[in-house]
């Protein structure tokens, strides 16, 4: 029942109005009629093969480069006792919420040609390194920019290994990195494998990173261009976005096929084994310097912003001219409404995805249903489906729709945004909860219900309690990321009244006197997303307390 | 089934609705809504002048870039909320026009000339109507340029010379409405395969293609890079807002005229056309003096309150009326332009530059001598780089523009080939040509 009523919602709100767009890309351009021609004229262009050769070349070279960021900080904070474990937790989720446009512009001036790091090498070394130069720029921001979909998966992951394993992998004398390989990495696969494709599948779909970088020779950016510019609606933007979908759900089958035979769930839940361990004072330092370099670096965007907020004017220097209060005021005065409205979209949307994922994750691992993986399948092609097409879908689906209650037609309703946001980031809020359930082993349920309880009850009562660390992270990613999120809005938002943040940054972005307002609310929208995750941390510390070890052994006796 | 599928939704929605207290309704009267393209310090100022002027209206800006808004305008027309469309391109206008989205508006404000320099201000059919003009230039990081020790560019052929290589940006005119007309101009002007190999030249010197229009002045703003192709309020306010950026119109500059139209079925008709009246009035046109907004007033009368350096395109013959502008020409191959701009220029932007950087080499190693086949050799480089893969007869047939239109044909019309195979196929003789150039004038540079 639950699951026919998702597929009606991932029907009506994903899978129809999308069509209504793509099916253009199975017409000939000139009668109309069905056929491939468009295919063949992708495969023979070399444009459109250098586009995808780097396409694939960017998202592979991204999920390195963000691994290498993430592991360090999933593993020591979940590992050792290591004093600030929450505000690196919450810090590393940060750069998911990379404003629009004001990201870019903060990434350019510290890294780009011209930008302070190359300022200052070319007047110590004489030297200029290319960070930001075509393919490396994309690569550099969106690794950063995405990181945290590794950090948090791998994160919930690894708390919730049953740290027996690795009691008795120390008991056998293993430790180090060989303990870290041979046992707790294998062990956290699941979380590992869900951010690392979400990774993929982001950066290979990803259209803003690439569009504000100026690289436009990549498959996502051709889709756009090709679907957005006046006068060109040729099919050709269509089969790109189909050919996008296709690839995304082969990276995730890939993905499950890793998976497939191998069984990661554990008995005992995290907290019921081992104590976190202590690090040697030398090993502390060394620690210390990794997580201190990593974080400054995923926080450059970051760091950028906050300078370009405060600053008068920074143009072809290290750092701003002087610094002054005037953006904060300047924005303030005309961009409350901006932030209500995103809580209030953002919020929901979220909470739609972790219902709705925990659902599909619930039908997908428990039961028998038949045509259950297309759910799973259904709803992760959301990511792949680029926002101008959904806003678009959305748009010749709804305009005709009329409410009683709904002042105008539905589409250009405010509730219609917060659905689109809950369709782009359900995929998030989905792997969340998918790793989380594979960790849940069936037979803690199965005891449930030898025990009496019903299906409801165990789930409600045993399931769900034992996937909050996942379900918690799904909501974060999906709120973070939906607080900043543009492309589908921008085509549905009918009323200034109505709009987001990330609308509000758009517009101050489009004067040159904007710039510092538009950095300031970019640098509000990261605060209001950071205090929620940290409050979301502190809520999972809190639950994992409850269920140490300590108190457990105190409520037996 | 779809039917039922919306009865299905519309059951959700209510369902959800209930839960979630829908927005309050807004009274219908009293209400304007624009959707434009414009930056707020110009939408806030007209606002609320606007509504000082009428207290009872509330005057709704629904910012989009002019593509996603004239998007938005044809997928909501069955069901339209909006009243006004505001913004540059007039291309965008006849766009909307065609699709007949726009409804003919007599402007009763008297005073208006029919051409701003060679440009025609109003929809000769009166569909849309002109209320400022603006024209094109060059605008620099002044830092920038004294810490490279470049000199400052006056003249759209100085962005030629090798000295600026890799140190200029421009939009390209598929993304940017203002951008393509620039470009149309120097085609028209200058010819066709002169004006192509123009553009070439200069575009062999880009940093980057930007992607939004605006991404110009904000890379020379913040030193990305040195020097910008840009519209003058671009200019004038980045440098208004305190930045080390200076403009100069060079002395053949083009002029584009800003539009507002009223949009079909309009919901409050009434404030729309006083909005337009408002527009046009005295004290609308004395507000584009202000410069933060900084644009060319269409009534010739308001420059009498204009700065002393505010250029005057109906006093100043040098602004904008050197090409006498064909606007049907235009409009024929619009598509085709912008889709050779992408081919030859966008998308093979690094192999272009490529062959640039060998040209500028090898003419640098040739100054003071003199060799034959060598310099035979560059001039054939040269030819490779500025080839079009189409002529100008080509890029205005009927038939051939059709390949390029936007809505797809009644199967009566019979077109031959597709957009993306006749791309293709250029796309494969651009790169080709520009590979060619570079190993000319590479071989021409290693005989010197």
């Amino acid at each position: 029942m639950v699951g026919i009523a998702i597929a009606v919602i991932l029907l009506a709100f994903l899978i129809f109005p999308v069509l209504k767009v793509i099916y253009v890309a199975f017409q000939d351009p000139d009668t109309g009629a069905l056929t491939l021609v468009n295919f063949s004229d992708f495969f023979s262009a070399s444009l459109f093969r250098e586009s995808f050769y780097n396409s694939f070349y960017v998202a592979s070279v991204s999920v390195v480069l963000a691994t290498l960021f993430a592991v360090p900080l999933a593993y020591f904070t979940t590992r050792f006792n290591f004093s600030g474990s929450v505000l690196i937790q919450t810090l590393g989720i940060v750069p998911l919420i990379m404003p629009p446009f004001v990201g870019a512009v903060a990434m350019k001036l510290l890294f780009g040609t011209n930008g302070s790091v190359n300022l200052l090498l070319d007047e110590w070394f004489g030297i200029n390194i290319p960070f930001m130069e075509g393919l490396n720029g994309v690569i550099l921001v969106q690794s950063i920019h995405y990181f945290p979909f590794i950090l948090i998966n791998l994160s919930a992951a690894l708390n919730n290994i049953d740290r027996a394993m690795e009691e008795s992998a120390q008991n056998l004398g293993s430790r180090g990195m060989r303990l870290f390989r041979r046992i707790v990495f294998p062990l956290a696969m699941p979380g590992y494998l869900a951010g690392a494709a979400l990774v993929f599948i982001k950066v290979f779909d990803d259209l803003g990173t690439p569009l504000l970088l100026d690289v436009n020779k990549m498959l996502a950016p051709q889709a756009y261009l090709r679907i957005s510019s006046i006068g060109i609606s040729d099919p050709m933007g269509y089969v790109i976005s189909v050919i996008l979908i296709a690839f995304s759900l082969f990276a995730l089958w890939t993905s499950m096929l890793a998976m497939r035979g191998k069984d990661y769930s554990t008995l005992q839940k995290g907290g019921g084994g081992l104590a976190k361990r202590d690090l040697r004072p030398w090993e502390k330092v060394g620690c210390y310097a990794v997580v201190i370099f990593i974080l400054l670096l995923v926080l450059s965007p970051h760091l950028g912003l906050l300078l370009l907020s405060f600053g008068t004017i920074w143009s072809y220097s290290v750092l701003p001219d002087a610094y002054t209060l005037a953006h904060y005021t300047q924005m303030l005065a005309s961009s409350s409404q901006f932030i209500t409205n995103t809580l209030l979209y953002a919020g929901l949307a979220a909470l739609f995805d972790v219902v709705i994922g925990t659902a599909i994750a619930y039908i997908v691992w428990r039961t028998g249903l038949p045509g259950r993986k297309w759910l799973d399948y259904m709803a992760t092609g959301a990511l792949a489906v680029p926002g101008v097409v959904i806003g678009i879908g959305y748009l010749r689906t709804f305009n005709d729709v009329n409410l009683p209650f709904v002042d105008g037609p539905v589409a250009s309703w405010w509730f219609v945004i917060v659905i689109a946001l809950a369709i782009r980031r359900l995929p998030y809020a989905l792997r969340a909860c998918v790793a989380a359930i594979q960790q849940v082993s069936v037979m803690l349920e199965e005891a449930a219900e030898n025990l009496g309880a019903t299906t409801q009850r165990t789930v409600w009562r045993i399931t769900v309690p034992l996937m909050t660390g996942g379900i918690l992270a799904g909501f974060i990613t999906s709120f973070a990321t939906a607080s900043v999120e543009l492309s589908a809005t921008i085509m549905l938002v009918a009323r200034e009244s109505d709009a987001p943040l990330a609308f509000g940054i758009y517009e101050f972005m489009q004067s040159a006197s904007g710039r510092g307002a538009g950095a300031a609310l970019g640098v509000i929208a990261v605060v209001i997303v950071t205090l929620a995750t940290y409050f979301s941390h502190r809520i999972i510390e809190r639950g994992k307390q409850r269920q140490a070890p300590g108190n457990v052994v105190r409520e037996e006796a | 089934m779809i039917g039922h599928l919306k009865n299905v939704l519309g059951a959700t929605l209510v369902s959800a609705a209930a839960v979630l207290l829908a927005t309050p309704a807004i009274a219908a009267d009293g209400k304007l809504i624009v959707v434009t393209s414009y930056p707020p310090d110009t939408t806030t100022a007209f606002k609320a002048a606007f509504e000082k002027k009428y207290p009872g209206v509330k005057v709704e800006m629904l910012k989009k870039k002019t593509s996603a808004g004239i998007k938005y305008l044809q997928e909501t027309s069955g069901n339209n909320t909006s009243d006004m469309f505001w913004a540059s391109a007039p291309d965008a206008f006849e766009v909307l026009k065609g699709d007949d989205l726009l409804v003919k508006y007599k402007v009763k404000v008297t005073g208006i000339p029919e051409k701003v320099g060679s440009f025609p201000i109003n929809d000769p059919e009166g569909y849309y109507k002109g209320f400022a003009a603006s024209g094109y230039g060059i605008m620099w990081n002044t830092r920038y340029l004294k810490a490279k020790k470049l000199p400052v560019p006056k003249e759209w052929a100085d962005l030629k010379k090798p000295v600026y290589f890799g140190h200029v940006g421009m939009s390209a005119p598929s993304r940017s409405g203002t951008t393509h007309l620039t470009v149309e101009t120097v085609l028209q002007g200058e010819g066709w395969a002169k004006g192509w190999a123009e553009w070439k030249a200069i575009a062999g010197n880009f940093k980057t293609v930007t992607e939004r229009s605006f991404g110009v002045p904000d890379g020379v703003n913040s030193g990305q890079f040195g020097i910008g192709v840009v519209i003058d309020f671009f200019g004038l306010s980045s440098k208004a807002s305190g930045f080390p950026v200076d403009f100069v119109y060079p002395t053949v500059t083009t002029l584009v005229p800003a539009n507002i139209a009223i949009v079909k079925n309009a919901p409050n008709q009434h404030n729309a056309e006083a909005f337009i009246e408002f527009l046009l009035s005295k004290e609308g046109q004395e507000l584009l003096l202000n410069p933060k907004i900084r644009r060319l007033p269409v009534n010739p009368a308001t420059y009498a309150k204009a700065p002393s350096d505010f250029p005057n395109p109906f006093k100043d013959s040098s602004i904008g009326s050197r090409v006498k502008f064909n606007l049907k020409l235009s409009k024929n191959r619009y598509n085709v332009v912008n889709s050779l701009f992408d081919v030859m220029i966008t998308y093979r932007i690094d192999e272009l530059r490529a062959a640039t950087k060998a040209i500028q080499e090898a003419e640098a190693a040739m100054a003071g001598k003199s060799n034959a086949a060598a310099a035979k050799l560059i001039a054939d480089a040269r030819a490779a780089v500025n080839a079009t893969p189409i002529t100008e007869a080509e890029a205005g047939e009927e038939g051939y523009n059709k390949i390029f239109k936007k809505r797809r044909k009644k199967a009566s019309v019979k077109v031959t080939g597709r957009q993306a195979e006749v791309e293709g196929k250029w796309d494969d003789m651009v790169k080709a040509n520009y590979a060619r150039a570079k190993e000319l004038a590479e071989k021409a540079k290693s005989m010197l």
